[in-house]
């Protein structure tokens, strides 16, 4: 299940960032009729075309895994969970019909109607990220039911959907979608302008997806600052395991890097900010904020990947910043060419968009450990009872592999592609 | 609600998308059993049509199955956690299959200069295009026998007349999909298509009354006998459209005889979810999720069949005329 939804995070990610930056790029093309804009938009529905597809198939094997992995989880929580699983499932069918039609539509429909079929991708991308984040935030302060001896009764599927944890992780898990896919574009195409500069085709795919990656990224910091200040709050075990805090203080020092030691007790070769983490948590320099030893120990994460991947996903982050920030003051929002080390800080910041991304999933749900459902459901007693568990899971993560590698290489030969040779007919549609 | 329970709303609900799915998404995998068969003179041409036909709506075709387990999860958890455990197996082949067909066709057609890339892809995709509709029907097979006993004679049956069910439909749609020459071949393959369907049926009802009386008792049940037996004729009036070259009344009949056969299934069933273990009433969510569950499915369907109809309205009011579409 963490293979298949690591691997589907990155085409949900996709499925959900990119379609904003076709409605973007083919929008400009209408505007002003430039065919470096109507090439773009037919080499990204190419790609667009590849991850979907596989994004899709791997949101099949999702659904079905909830149930081949985890039938005790949906025995107990399905009523409870289905309905934004549902909603999910519709907005998914909207997304999936639109990327139907715009997709092979191209000869088939008027510039303008074909351009409209893009806007529902985008609206219904995000709202189907945002239902199934509801889902996950559920996972994480579970509402809308009465634990009865770990059978839920009085279910309310609304008060289901708008838990607590739901308006924090809707904004930073649906923002991250449109960093990750804008850094990444803006990646490929910082490459092609490393090798050939005056390339007036590349520099056009940067802009566009710069200009999403920087609105997006200082968002994105904001949304991750709340979502801290809320755990702080209302998951104060989740907190302490991100921030490898294991003592009670009053005030908190911030720790930064270093390895905790669930033995020991104590995060060692870290770098300590004092007073910094009340601040962060709870805007008051003397606040006390408590660590992992007054909680449980059997209600505990294990801090190391936790913590870890904390400072991995707000490293990588503000580095994206710092370089939004750096791209749109040197080219003027994209005015002007990036220059050679500005390239290169791109090309890096599409691998730091993709390690945020996946160290901070890592962080909700290690972080939640041992619970699949915070104070309801044990991650162990939810697991299939089914045998061939590691069979399945080898098997499956062959088969990822697998595919991952034939796509990469096939997503490497439509840049070569377009590189070499302008689609048939894109300039007299363009006129 | 106007003395019908929410179950039995949600009960219906859950037929539809099951009948929906084993129509379009039937289509699309018989697509890909055409689309290894494909033979004659006119070989490269069926296949084009296929993957012509496929492109654009397979992924909202296979939505309805989502759909599908969504549904199951949301209102029956605990048939959706016993149908996991007890399928673990076929249904994790079915979504093998799934897996490689969706990214076989997406390759297929992104690979078309790398001739030997695409023809591996081409293979698998057929290979997966018959073997998840197979294991499909096995594990509805399974789930009737009792006990989950998708390799029994009766299970194994029931996965062949799947495979086939789906042939016809593909068939009889593609013949509505291209004018000419290989609209005959699609003619052919229909009505081929529909006397094995005729052939595997009865070999499954043989099956059953040899090595499951009880799901033989089951199926002969008064309730059962309307659908089985509208499917029956239902397959007559497919031959006799295809043979009257009217297509668009044959995908009409060939879509409603699907959907016959599988309320004659589901009647046989009734009122048992898993037979002899749950009841669609004992399976049931409590009524909070399944009346928000139908309202939610009530919302959802104003904006679905409205962009259903856009799509097959741009893709499939038309049929091709080959000649023109020749590329290479």
């Amino acid at each position: 299940m963490g293979t298949s939804l690591a691997f589907h995070y990155i085409f949900a990610a996709i499925g959900v960032g990119f379609p904003i930056l076709l409605v973007i790029v083919e929008g400009l093309w209408l505007r002003t009729g430039d065919p470096q804009y109507y090439r773009l938009a037919r080499t990204w529905s190419r790609v667009m075309l590849l991850l979907f597809a596989i994004g899709a198939v791997s949101g099949t094997t999702l659904s079905f895994e909830l149930g081949l992995l985890w039938p005790e989880f949906m025995r107990h929580a399905g009523a409870v969970i289905g309905v934004p699983f549902s909603a999910e499932g519709f907005a998914f069918f909207i997304e999936a019909i639109f990327v139907g039609i715009y997709l092979y539509g191209w000869d088939r429909l008027s510039p303008r109607a074909h351009w409209l079929c893009s806007i529902p991708i985008a609206v219904s991308g995000a709202l189907s990220a945002a239902f199934v984040t509801a889902v996950n935030a559920w996972m994480n302060t579970p509402s809308g039911f009465r634990n009865a001896g770990g059978t839920a009764v009085d279910i309310d599927p609304l008060a289901a959907v708008f838990n607590k944890a739901m308006p924090t992780e809707v904004l930073h898990t649906t923002l991250s979608a449109y960093v990750f896919a804008s850094f990444a574009t803006a990646a490929v195409y910082a490459v092609t302008l490393l090798r050939e500069p005056a390339n007036r085709y590349a520099a056009a795919g940067l802009r566009v997806a710069m200009l999403v990656g920087a609105c997006a990224i200082p968002l994105q910091l904001i949304a991750g600052d709340v979502s801290a200040r809320f755990d702080a709050h209302e998951e104060p075990i989740k907190l302490a395991a991100m921030e490898g805090q294991f003592a009670t203080e009053a005030p908190a020092a911030l720790t930064v890097g270093g390895i905790p030691d669930a033995r020991t007790h104590e995060t060692r070769y870290a770098i300590r900010i004092p007073y910094l983490l009340s601040i962060l948590a709870f805007e008051n320099p003397h606040a006390e904020v408590r660590g992992l030893d007054a909680f449980p120990a059997a209600d505990e994460p294990n801090p190391l990947p936790v913590h870890l991947c904390f400072d991995a996903m707000v490293g990588c982050g503000s580095l994206l910043l710092l370089i939004g920030g750096w791209w749109a003051f040197v080219t003027r929002l994209g005015a002007r060419l990036p220059g050679t080390w500005l390239k290169r800080a791109l090309v890096a910041g599409g691998g730091l968009a993709f390690v945020a991304m996946e160290a901070g999933w890592m962080v909700t749900e290690e972080g939640r450990q041992p619970w699949i459902a915070t104070g309801f459901l044990r991650t162990s007693d939810a697991v299939t009872t089914a045998p061939g568990l590691d069979v399945a899971f080898y098997g499956f993560t062959i088969l990822y592999l697998f595919l991952a590698a034939t796509l990469a290489w096939l997503l490497l030969r439509i840049r070569t592609d377009d590189a070499a040779q302008p689609p048939a007919g894109a300039v007299a549609r363009a006129h | 609600m106007f003395g019908i329970s929410y179950e039995a709303l949600v009960a219906v609900v859950a037929v539809a998308a099951i009948a929906l799915y084993a129509i379009f998404g039937g289509a699309d995998f018989g697509g890909g059993v055409w689309d290894v068969l494909a033979s004659g003179p006119r070989r490269a041409q069926q296949q084009e049509i296929i993957g012509h036909a496929i492109g654009p709506v397979w992924e909202t075709n296979h939505v309805w199955l989502i759909f599908m387990i969504v549904l199951l999860f949301t209102c029956f958890p605990p048939a959706f956690a016993e149908l996991s455990i007890g399928l673990y197996v076929p249904l994790s082949l079915v979504l093998v299959g799934i897996i490689l067909r969706g990214a076989a066709y997406a390759f297929r057609s992104q690979a078309y200069r790398a001739a030997r890339l695409s023809q591996f892809w081409g293979h698998v995709f057929g290979i997966a295009s018959i073997v998840s509709p197979f294991f499909f029907g096995a594990c509805v097979g399974g789930l009737t026998v009792g006990s989950f006993a998708w390799t029994s004679p009766f299970a194994l049956a029931v996965g062949a007349l799947a495979v086939a069910v789906c042939a016809q439909v593909a068939a009889v749609f593609l013949t509505c999909e291209v004018r000419g020459p290989v609209r005959q071949d699609f003619r052919a393959r229909g009505m081929l298509a529909t006397l094995v369907l005729a052939a595997l049926g009865a070999l499954a009802l043989g099956v059953a009354a040899a090595t499951a009386p009880d799901v033989f008792a089951a199926l002969r049940k008064p309730q059962s006998l309307p659908g089985i037996g509208t499917a029956m004729l239902l397959g007559f009036v497919v031959i006799g459209c295809l043979w009257f070259r009217r297509y668009n009344f044959a995908r009409i009949a060939v879509s409603a005889e699907t959907i016959a056969i599988l309320v004659g299934w589901y009647a046989s069933q009734a009122p048992y979810l898993i037979p002899g273990r749950l009841t669609f009433q004992q399976a049931a969510a409590p009524h909070e999720t399944l009346r928000a569950f139908l309202l939610l499915a009530a919302c959802g369907s104003a904006l679905l069949v409205p962009s259903l109809w856009l799509l097959f309205r741009v893709f499939k009011s038309e049929p091709l005329e080959f000649v023109e579409h020749r590329g290479g």
